[in-house]
């Protein structure tokens, strides 16, 4: 290593044209920058501290609250067999970190314009630090719905050593849509305003408020093409149980590599453009 | 020891103008757009064409040339934040880029954190940084606001914290532009004497400044950039001598080519004497004329109209707005006479005149540098050193006036 140090290697810099593959070598090199970007991002969410880390308790709370209201008891939604407002929070808990994450990846170059502008640095570090702050707020909603699991009696299975996976994975299906829509944002800057109805629309085509096991037929794996569907079912079924079909699971998972190649591919293809357009 | 550090091979960078050009036209690539094939012609800029040097290890290189000779660009290249469009630039070894000084902090992260946030983004690790810390902190005089935000920082504090990172960070090649133009006298010795000792280290430097003093003292050989190319390159001295020499070839009025493509252009810019004729010459004690005659094509909502004079040391001495002066844009297609009396402010020396014009969006839709050079002839007089000359009248009175009156 100490010699590697020592023999400078040259570095160059030619046009790129044509498809690039990610210089994960470098990328690792740089991993304390995206630490420290993520920090830098949770410091300035958390500014108002107190009422930051309140803000975080009440949105899945309450968002819970607005789940049961409007999907069991005027929709009466069934949920496994599991009681339904364990099934909501940690279908919320999932999604709103998903949904959060995809929008932070999403905004991630142009919130650092002024970096991506002045100094070089692997482009990937802005979307892959944008994933991180996101965990803190799944953390604390993880806490209140444990308490809530406490209350209502519920134990979680002994494959819930597997949740770490799960969010991993929940930040690769962000990470694999918000890579098209970071390119796509810096192109167009209406993206931005675009995804949140997007998202919203989202929401209703993905397993939160309801389990997929309320689509019937050959719809249903159609229905598991949507990367997220696979990840959240995932998600709750290692941490409150209730069934997860492997053949959805691997549909999803197929969706969510394509699109994370395609993603990956075209971000690499345009980030050395970002400064010349931002 | 006789390797390249940088090596740059007809390096050239185009931009197109217009809404996001470059960038559109390659997404249309990777969709693979048949259609279309020929898109509308756009207009482009080449701020670097053909540019081709080296530089040995542990030495520096100076970088001259007037604005929007394409030295910063270069430095974009050179630091790999933006890519040539032809050509190749290679570094060999970690490389330090301090094109902005401050870049990367971040108003709500404390002194502490901000340190070692743009130790990352300048690819130190950590540990790196916490072992020259301490020489840091020394170096910025901020340990009394380590853990204070630098929101709440002077910006005096903020540029020597920012310097002092970048200032250590031991790159193998250390790219610094036009650092030396902020902060004070006092600081800015600092900084050179910093500079001064990396390029002893047998660190690689290049190194841009319109302090030509700044510039000779570090590096033996420059380059001088000229619209995008290499006009000359050789010992500072010789080099520096030249350029200086090229800016006092005078012109008093230069009439331009009519460029039908453009919304605007610039047809003939003059410095007129007193007696209204353009002249090379001028008397520093008569007010002098300049002379602005554009042709505008389209309607540009809000058109404005600039021009600006800068000495050889490259100060900036008057920047003059149509706009700011309180007249109307230019809003019909037409062809403009613009006059602007300069009163007899200026010292004694040389001075070229640039000419610029946009839009009320602040797109730059005309920009001609350096179109007229011309003297200003006569004597500064009584020890005036300042850029400006205004005889500003003085009013003095003996402040213990009062006590004389109640006693």
């Amino acid at each position: 290593m100490a010699l590697a140090e020592r023999a400078p290697r040259w570095v160059e810099n030619r046009p790129s044209d044509g498809w690039r593959a990610v210089d994960t070598a470098e990328l690792w090199a740089y991993r304390e920058l995206v630490w420290f970007v993520a920090w830098r991002d949770v410091k300035s969410r958390y500014k108002q501290a107190a009422l930051g880390v309140l803000w975080t308790v009440i949105r899945p709370v309450a968002g819970t609250a607005a789940l049961i209201l409007v999907f069991r008891r005027l929709a009466h939604v069934p949920s496994d067999g599991i009681p339904y407002a364990v099934f909501a929070l940690a279908g919320w808990t999932a999604w709103s970190y998903l949904s959060g994450s995809v929008e932070s990846v999403t905004g991630s170059i142009l919130v650092n314009g002024s970096l991506v502008t002045k100094v070089y640095f692997p482009r990937l570090v802005a979307p892959l630090a944008a994933v991180l702050p996101g965990v803190i707020d799944l953390v604390i909603a993880l806490a209140a719905l444990a308490v809530l699991m406490a209350a209502m009696g519920v134990v979680p299975p002994a494959v819930v050593v597997l949740l770490p996976g799960c969010v991993v994975l929940l930040a690769v299906v962000a990470l694999s849509i918000g890579l098209w829509l970071a390119t796509l944002n810096v192109l167009y800057r209406d993206v931005g305003h675009a995804v949140g109805f997007a998202l919203q629309l989202w929401f209703f085509a993905t397993p939160v408020a309801y389990p997929a096991s309320l689509v019937h037929g050959p719809a249903r794996l159609a229905y598991a093409l949507n990367p997220a569907a696979g990840a959240i079912e995932a998600f709750r079924a290692v941490l409150v149980g209730g069934p997860l079909r492997a053949d959805e699971l691997v549909v999803s998972l197929i969706t969510t590599g394509l699109l994370l190649v395609g993603g990956l591919a075209c971000f690499q293809r345009l980030e050395r453009r970002f400064p010349d357009v931002i | 020891m006789n390797e390249h550090a940088v090596e740059v091979e007809n390096l050239s960078k185009r931009y197109l103008l217009g809404e996001d050009a470059e960038l559109r036209r390659s997404l249309r690539a990777v969709i693979g757009h048949p259609l279309r094939r020929h898109a509308p012609a756009r207009q482009e800029i080449w701020p670097l064409r053909d540019v081709t040097f080296a530089v040995q290890e542990g030495r520096a290189l100076g970088i001259i040339g007037r604005n929007g000779a394409g030295k910063s660009t270069l430095l974009r290249i050179l630091s790999r934040v933006t890519e040539p469009t032809a050509g190749v630039a290679r570094t060999r070894g970690r490389v330090g880029s301090l094109l902005e000084v401050g870049t990367g902090f971040h108003p709500e992260l404390t002194g502490r954190e901000n340190v070692f946030l743009s130790g990352a983004v300048l690819g130190m690790r950590a540990r790196e940084v916490t072992r020259r810390f301490d020489e840091i902190v020394d170096f910025a005089g901020i340990d009394a606001f380590l853990d204070t935000p630098v929101k709440r920082y002077s910006s005096g504090m903020y540029l020597r914290l920012a310097f002092a990172v970048a200032a250590h960070l031991e790159p193998d090649v250390l790219i610094v532009d036009e650092v030396l133009a902020v902060g004070d006298a006092e600081f800015q010795r600092k900084c050179m004497t910093r500079i001064t000792s990396t390029g002893r280290e047998g660190r690689t430097i290049v190194f841009v400044s319109h302090n030509l003093e700044a510039l000779a003292q570090v590096c033996p050989t420059t380059l001088w950039l000229d619209r995008g190319r290499i006009q000359a390159e050789g010992p500072t001295q010789a080099v520096v001598d030249r350029y200086l020499a090229s800016a006092v070839r005078r012109v008093g009025r230069r009439v331009l080519e009519d460029r039908p493509e453009r919304p605007i252009c610039l047809l003939e810019a003059a410095v007129l004497g007193r007696d209204g004729q353009p002249a090379e010459v001028v008397r520093r004690e008569d007010p002098f004329t300049i002379e602005v005659r554009v042709r505008v094509r389209e309607r540009l909502p809000g058109l404005d109209l600039g021009v600006d004079l800068t000495n050889l040391q490259g100060v900036r001495v008057l920047d003059e707005g149509l706009l700011r002066s309180g007249a109307r844009p230019l809003a019909e297609p037409g062809d403009y006479t613009a006059r602007v009396v300069v009163p007899p402010v200026l010292r004694a020396g040389e001075y070229l005149l640039s000419v610029w014009a946009g839009s009320a969006y602040n797109e730059t839709l005309l920009s001609e540098d350096d179109v007229v050079t011309f003297h200003l002839d006569g004597h500064d007089g009584r020890n005036a050193h300042g850029v400006v000359d205004l005889d500003l009248s003085w009013h003095v009175h003996p402040s213990n006036v009062v006590l004389r009156v109640v006693s």
